[in-house]
């Protein structure tokens, strides 16, 4: 189990990964409860639809590599996984795609490069971008908030929605997404990118239904969910306070001098911070300690690469949100930074450490 | 050796045993960039065959009158003389394909599987021999083009054989197969990435069967001799 690759001092608790792996999953309630209170059904179906699939995989896989069955597939991470997948899918995607992501990411990400613990890549977010690019009008199929919906959307008809593409009333997707008005609504982020290209300043974007008074409607109250489930996480100590405050940090500062230097063209700092999968991705994918770096240096300049990227690809890149590819990309890049921020050995001065580097 | 049993283990060599994609991994630019389709990739393997097996036989042809110093530019020559001729043979007959094909035409030039098999075979053997080795090395090469081909095909469009009169003349309509109907391309199979999964578990599979074969074959004990100890000097 690899969750015991934490050095030096090792008298603290002994917390069993199943343990760890509850925690977060208790931790992730909030936002989940905020997305279904503004967004209706839709994630926790789909949140359920990828934990039946990634079981599966991973008693398949487990059997195939004749490992304990029952203990290894409720610890807990293959859940976890699920969920993270089943939160960051569109509500009105269909039955398929939570399937076939949870699968991927479980069978391809985790199990072939050797389970848990040996993962380069978060699996949540590998699967989640082998959607996107896979499926792209599916995957970018969001559900506004129900109340700027036209069409009252139950219980029953998402799941008729998710399983027939059609509610029973027979609307589609391309028609819940309609405003009152009449119009097609794009999630926040979206509507700001596509506004920018249109000509029209950030000011003007602010005025869109979709971000109602502050940063966007439901998107603040999800967001502000995670934000409260990963303090908590913080505070039970389940995850290090380091990447999820180097990434909020840094992504505050780009924000802010891109805001600074011209208002009009760059949203704002808390427009950043509080829409799209930011708080997701700060405190319960970036912090995955299989995929991410391990020394507090290390943690310091991953969550600062993760934060230079997502702003990056937000403001110039080809899709409006970016935590999944900025992800990736740091995973990609988490064993070269371990390799510089190795910490130095109790006992070793740093002018002996240099010393040997020279001697060398 | 005799001469069946060469030809036997030249073809076992090559066709799966020493196989240029799965096991060489050479040429593995076009082997991953062409076979989003079973058509694209036949064209490709096709052509990398022919020029396989044509370089083969000159280059062990000439091979005493080459030079040790310069048979690379010569073997690249040769090589490239024949690429010519099957990129203009495919600019004439199927133009299309040729166009799909695009710039790995050419490149068949670099592709490591016919300069090693001429550096490698050819220039030490005879030409019966060594056009044998190009055909199977380059059989080999078509086989996993066309199955990495018809896999991704499959999982990306639902068919197979799609726009295979483009290849094979207008006859080849009736081969197109609808697998199933999909009514969004499963993109990650028809791009890069799909290629390289695709190829892993190819190549995890053939590993898979080399080791279930080795497990199943009778072990051979290791032959102990028996020494019958004679004591001269006892007499």
């Amino acid at each position: 189990m690899a969750f015991w690759i934490a050095s030096s001092p090792h008298n603290h608790l002994k917390n069993k990964t199943s343990a760890l792996m509850r925690l977060v999953i208790y931790a992730t309630i909030p936002g989940i409860l905020a997305q279904w209170y503004f967004f209706g059904w839709g994630n926790l179906i789909h949140i359920s639809l990828a934990i039946a699939s990634a079981l599966v995989a991973e008693f398949f896989i487990l059997s195939l590599r004749e490992k304990k069955i029952p203990e290894q597939i409720f610890d807990g991470s293959a859940i976890l996984t699920a969920i993270l997948l089943g939160i960051s899918l569109p509500a009105l995607a269909p039955w398929w795609i939570s399937i076939l992501g949870a699968a991927f990411a479980i069978i391809i990400v985790k199990q072939l490069y050797g389970g848990l613990g040996h993962n380069p890549f978060n699996p949540a977010m590998a699967g989640y971008v082998m959607l996107l690019i896979s499926f792209p009008v599916q995957m970018t199929s969001w559900q506004p908030p129900l109340q700027l919906m036209a069409i009252d959307l139950s219980a029953f008809d998402t799941l008729s929605v998710i399983f027939t593409s059609y509610t029973t009333d027979g609307y589609s997707v391309e028609q819940l997404k309609r405003h009152i008005d009449g119009y097609t609504m794009a999630t926040p982020l979206d509507t700001v990118k596509t506004n920018l290209t249109l000509g029209l300043t950030i000011a003007e974007s602010m005025d869109s239904a979709v971000i109602g008074k502050n940063f966007g409607i439901g998107w603040e109250w999800v967001n502000a969910g995670f934000l409260l489930g990963g303090l908590f996480l913080i505070f039970k100590k389940a995850i290090d306070w380091i990447t999820p405050f180097s990434f909020l940090f840094s992504l505050f500062l780009f924000s802010f001098i891109a805001f600074m230097y011209s208002p009009d063209s760059n949203a704002s700092t808390m427009f950043h911070w509080f829409n799209g999968a930011c708080m997701l991705g700060a405190f319960f994918i970036l912090t995955d300690p299989v995929s991410g770096a391990t020394s507090n240096k290390g943690r310091m300049i991953f969550g600062a690469l993760a934060a230079l990227l997502v702003f990056i690809i937000r403001k110039y890149g080809g899709y409006p949100e970016a935590m999944a590819f900025a992800v990736l990309l740091c995973n990609m890049s988490a064993p070269l930074i371990d390799q510089y921020t190795r910490p130095r050995t109790y006992g070793h001065k740093k002018t002996q450490n240099a010393q040997d580097k020279t001697n060398a | 050796m005799t001469n069946g049993a060469e030809y036997k283990e030249l073809a076992w060599q090559g066709l799966w045993k020493n196989n240029p994609g799965l096991v060489q991994l050479l040429g593995l630019c076009p082997l991953l960039a062409v076979t989003s389709t079973v058509t694209n990739a036949l064209g490709l393997g096709i052509a990398t065959l022919f020029v396989l097996i044509c370089s083969n036989a000159t280059v062990s042809l000439v091979r005493k009158w080459v030079p040790k110093e310069v048979r690379i530019p010569i073997f690249v020559l040769i090589i490239a003389s024949f690429v010519t001729c099957v990129q203009l043979l495919m600019n004439a007959y199927t133009f299309v394909l040729y166009q799909s094909l695009g710039i790995f035409l050419p490149l068949i030039v670099t592709n490591c599987a016919i300069i090693g098999r001429a550096e490698a075979y050819a220039s030490k053997n005879p030409v019966k021999q060594a056009t044998f080795d190009g055909l199977m090395m380059g059989l080999g090469f078509l086989l996993v083009l066309f199955v990495l081909g018809a896999v991704r095909e499959v999982l990306g469009q639902g068919t197979l054989f799609d726009g295979a009169h483009l290849l094979l003349g207008e006859w080849a309509h009736i081969l197109r197969i609808e697998v199933y109907n999909l009514d969004n391309q499963f993109l990650l199979a028809v791009l890069p990435p799909g290629a390289f999964i695709a190829m892993g578990l190819f190549i995890a599979l053939k590993n898979f069967i080399d080791n279930k074969i080795a497990e199943s074959a009778p072990k051979k004990e290791a032959k102990s001799i028996e020494r019958v100890r004679v004591n001269f000097d006892a007499s």
